[in-house]
């Protein structure tokens, strides 16, 4: 078996992929609830249904994409220049930490002063989680996939130290558990009585902003130029060491809104649970977009369905909720296959 | 001999090989014989599809038409394997060595089964000694791979082959890396093996070479046979013809008036990387009106120089003076401020950025100026007008700006990087390899545009493996060695001989060395 360039897929080849990728993952899903003992077309329709069949299923799938699309950016905009930021769930922390630091009464502002100062102090903390093992990469070359995993733990750890140390709230009974946010430092809901907030509309438009970044500005050019030929870079005169030093504090700056928005929209407070793992799932969101930031969006949105969607199938077919993580997984795996398929030819023999 | 020997005598045989790639056909029914115990030259410009047609009979390709016959049996295509069991070997230009393995380690590597234990050594270098005297081949079984010359190198590829009992060797441009002399011991080695009954395909550009030592020439040239000759019935320029399908003519060199020194370097000494030595207080000066080329075996301090005129080096010690001012700050940024177009080495790695388009490419050295770019933001149609100019001044051909650039030949992607960097009439040129792998359309195109340049009055330095090139362009010539130069050559003051001794490190006197 070979492989074979191909020069110019086309459009079927670069969309007839991905969605047989798609496909075989719905097919292995539902052989796995099958095995589970649940009828493998009942699954599908379950997992459809739970994810958007109701206006209740569909901003609940919204909600849990809000902060995949803000990890899911952090990542695209990192791999674009070639920075393996693994660490956006430290990142993500490191906002919420931020968010509850100025948002539980420090600062008695009123909504519209107050939101903008806790967004942009926790894009700077996680901005400046990522510009260590940045900074470690650029002078000495230290590998920034084992800085930035190791330091998910770190922070994790960290967090933990707060919740039950200063940080812990004296009315939470005991729970590792911050204080609740003032109510001026919350993000108001988009659709009053359904849990959706502002925070989507803000990932949204942060989707947009990284597009335009990429696509219009020299700090795109430059990171994009940097990810795809780091030599070519330096030779024409690109500050390579500073524009991984800029996306650096780009990337971070977006996994910490993820922790602004979780916090400031969603829960009200800073649990050490607050994050079931959006860091690393950014990794899957931004590897099934391609890095696109729009395509982020989209994927965000549909990781967010499959998880939604598998974890309310499970409870009514009686099925384990860890089918939404293997389909996840299965999803991933097709996908960067179908992407190989799409640019190699296989000849057998 | 009559015919019928003769068709006993044909070791290989490709018969109506055509090979598609998209809308491009690389090869179009071409058929080739080789017989026992000859040299047959493979000649065509870049992207003849030389290459295509020997990557399908190493298998590494599947022909969508044709057969491959090997000593009368059909090889089973896209099998690299069948083709090395029937006993050809191949030498590519880029040779595939283990640096921190002996010379005999990487001759046997791949050569044993994996799950054999026992193994005779002494019987293995007896046969690599015997190998290497038989065909005149002078290597040291246990030295390091990593310490060898390029000459040397190639012959541990050559061995490992002959090892293998490759009874057909294909080399692919062997001579673009090896000085006159190393070139001479090569053709004597492959005089040997043919004596012995080998065959050899051998791939070049340089009509010389093939002159020089083969018996048949087989001519390609847009994926067909265009020709196919006895060597002695032919010459260089009929050669020529054939490749390019029209007449063509060296150029013409008007007499240089050389201008003051626009770039001097003043003892300059850069930092050794690995195997790659720096420059060892070299002083250099380039005049304006005349292009001054810098010969010599490659990996002997032309990239060390080349990066410290570029911006990508700084200096250790000595002073770099540009317009008669010493340069402090030192980048490409600087370089190119001062007025400095750089033509690298490779135009894959350094030169372009493969999945960029043209557009991205054109204005990769000036991105972050007006017009392209305003506080920040791109101006996409000023970066797209600016290479439609280049590719319509520097006959780039493609479908458009919007092509990525991984998708233009060679020559094209050249013409690119000629034409961003000769737009705004650059004083000072480093040309370093410009012309390698282009096909002679292509060369005397870029060759046309520096010796423009110069008669413009830009102060030009050509740095390049080929010999003929440097000699045929130079007004003054250097030879680099080990990171020190040669005096100057004037013009016509010194033959090829005479720098190939240079070339060789003759002349620069032992005591240097520990620098």
């Amino acid at each position: 078996m070979r492989l074979e360039t191909v020069a110019n897929p086309s459009l079927a080849r670069t969309l007839g992929f991905p969605l047989i990728a798609l496909a075989a993952t719905v097919v292995l899903g539902s052989l796995l609830a099958m095995l589970a003992g649940a009828d493998p077309f009942a699954t599908l329709g379950l997992i459809v249904r739970g994810a958007a069949g109701s206006q209740f299923a569909l901003l609940e799938t919204l909600n849990r994409a809000t902060p995949l699309i803000f990890t899911g950016l952090a990542v695209a905009v990192a791999f674009r220049a070639r920075l393996w930021n693994i660490g956006a769930e430290a990142q993500l922390y490191a906002g919420a930490i931020l968010t509850v630091l100025l948002g539980t009464g420090a600062l008695e502002w009123p909504s519209a002063a107050l939101w903008p100062v806790m967004a942009g102090a926790a894009m700077l903390a996680g901005a400046l989680v990522l510009l260590g093992p940045a900074v470690l990469k650029v002078r000495f070359g230290v590998d920034e996939v084992v800085t930035t995993l190791l330091f998910n733990f770190v922070v994790l750890l960290f967090v933990s130290m707060l919740l039950e140390g200063p940080m812990k709230d004296p009315m939470g009974m005991g729970w590792p558990q911050s204080p609740r946010l003032i109510a001026e430092a919350r993000l108001p809901r988009i659709v009053d009585g359904l849990r959706l907030h502002w925070g989507f509309a803000l990932a949204i438009i942060a989707a947009l902003i990284v597009w335009v970044i990429e696509a219009r500005t020299t700090l795109g050019y430059e990171m994009r130029a940097v990810g795809l030929n780091r030599q070519a870079a330096e030779f024409a005169g690109i500050p390579v060491g500073r524009v991984i030093l800029k996306t650096a504090l780009l990337s971070g700056g977006l996994a910490a809104l993820a922790g602004f928005s979780e916090v400031a929209g969603l829960k009200g407070n800073l649990t050490l649970d607050i994050s079931p793992g959006f860091g690393y799932t950014g990794i899957i969101v931004a590897m099934l977009a391609l890095l696109n930031p729009l395509g982020v969006v989209v994927s965000a949105i549909f990781v967010a369905g499959v998880f939604v969607g598998a974890d309310s199938m499970s409870r009514a077919a009686g099925v384990p909720t860890y089918i939404a993580d293997i389909m996840l997984a299965t999803a991933l795996l097709t996908m960067v296959l179908a992407i190989a398929l799409t640019r190699f030819r296989v000849r057998w023999g | 001999m009559s015919d019928e020997q003769r068709a006993q005598d044909v070791v290989l045989r490709l018969d109506g090989i055509t090979k598609r790639f998209g809308a491009l056909t690389a090869n179009d029914a071409v058929s080739l014989t080789l017989h026992r115990g000859e040299v047959v030259a493979l000649l065509g410009e870049n992207g003849a599809g030389k290459t295509t047609l020997m990557n399908i009979l190493f298998g590494h390709y599947t022909a969508d038409e044709g057969s491959v016959e090997l000593f009368g049996q059909p090889l089973p295509p896209g099998n690299p394997r069948a083709a090395l069991a029937a006993g050809v070997g191949m030498v590519h230009q880029h040779f595939t060595l283990a640096d921190n393995l002996s010379v005999m380690e990487n001759i046997l590597l791949g050569t044993r089964p994996l799950w054999k234990i026992g193994f005779d050594r002494a019987a293995a270098r007896a046969r690599i000694v015997q190998l290497a005297r038989d065909f005149g081949l002078a290597v040291v079984p246990e030295h390091r791979v990593g310490n060898l010359s390029v000459g040397e190198r190639q012959r541990v590829e050559i061995l490992k082959a002959l090892y293998r009992d490759a009874r057909i060797l294909i080399l692919d441009e062997p001579t673009a890396v090896l000085t006159p002399q190393e070139t001479d011991a090569l053709f004597a080695t492959l005089r040997k093996m043919v004596a012995q009954g080998l065959s050899v395909v051998f791939i070049s550009h340089k009509l010389h070479e093939v002159m020089a030592i083969s018996s048949r020439v087989a001519v390609l040239r847009h994926g067909k046979l265009v020709g196919e000759v006895a060597t002695s019935q032919t010459d260089r320029r009929q050669l020529a013809d054939l490749m390019v399908g029209a007449e063509v003519s060296p150029p013409e060199l008007r007499p240089a008036s050389p201008g003051p020194a626009l770039l001097t370097l003043k003892a300059v000494s850069t930092a050794d990387h690995g195997n790659a030595p720096g420059l060892k207080a070299l002083d250099l000066a380039l005049h304006a009106g005349q292009i001054t080329g810098l010969a010599g075996v490659s990996g002997n301090g032309q990239s060390a120089l080349a990066d410290l005129i570029g911006g990508l080096e700084r200096p250790l010690s000595g002073a770099l003076v540009l317009h008669g001012e010493t340069a402090r700050q030192w980048s490409p940024r600087a370089a190119m401020a001062a007025g400095i177009a750089r033509i690298p080495e490779d135009r894959h790695k350094t030169g372009t950025i493969a999945d960029f388009n043209l557009t991205e490419n054109a204005i990769l050295e000036r991105y972050a100026q007006a017009p392209f770019a305003h506080r920040g933001w791109m101006d996409w149609r000023a970066a797209r007008d600016f290479a439609a100019r280049v590719i319509e001044r520097y006959d780039v051909r493609c479908p458009g700006p919007e092509t990525r650039i991984r998708l233009l030949s060679g020559g094209n992607m050249q013409k690119l990087i000629l034409g961003r960097a000769m737009e705004d009439a650059p004083r000072i040129i480093l040309a370093n390899q410009p012309v390698r792998g282009l096909d002679i359309g292509a060369i005397s195109f870029v060759h046309g545009e520096l010796l423009a340049a110069r008669d413009r009055g830009a102060a030009i330095l050509l740095i390049s493996e080929d010999l003929d090139e440097i000699m045929a362009l130079s007004d003054v010539i250097h030879v680099i060695y080990e990171g020190r130069l040669s005096p100057a050559f004037a013009r016509g003051t010194a033959s090829a001989s005479d720098l190939g001794g240079w070339m060789a490190g003759h002349g620069f006197g032992g005591g240097a060395h520990a620098a």
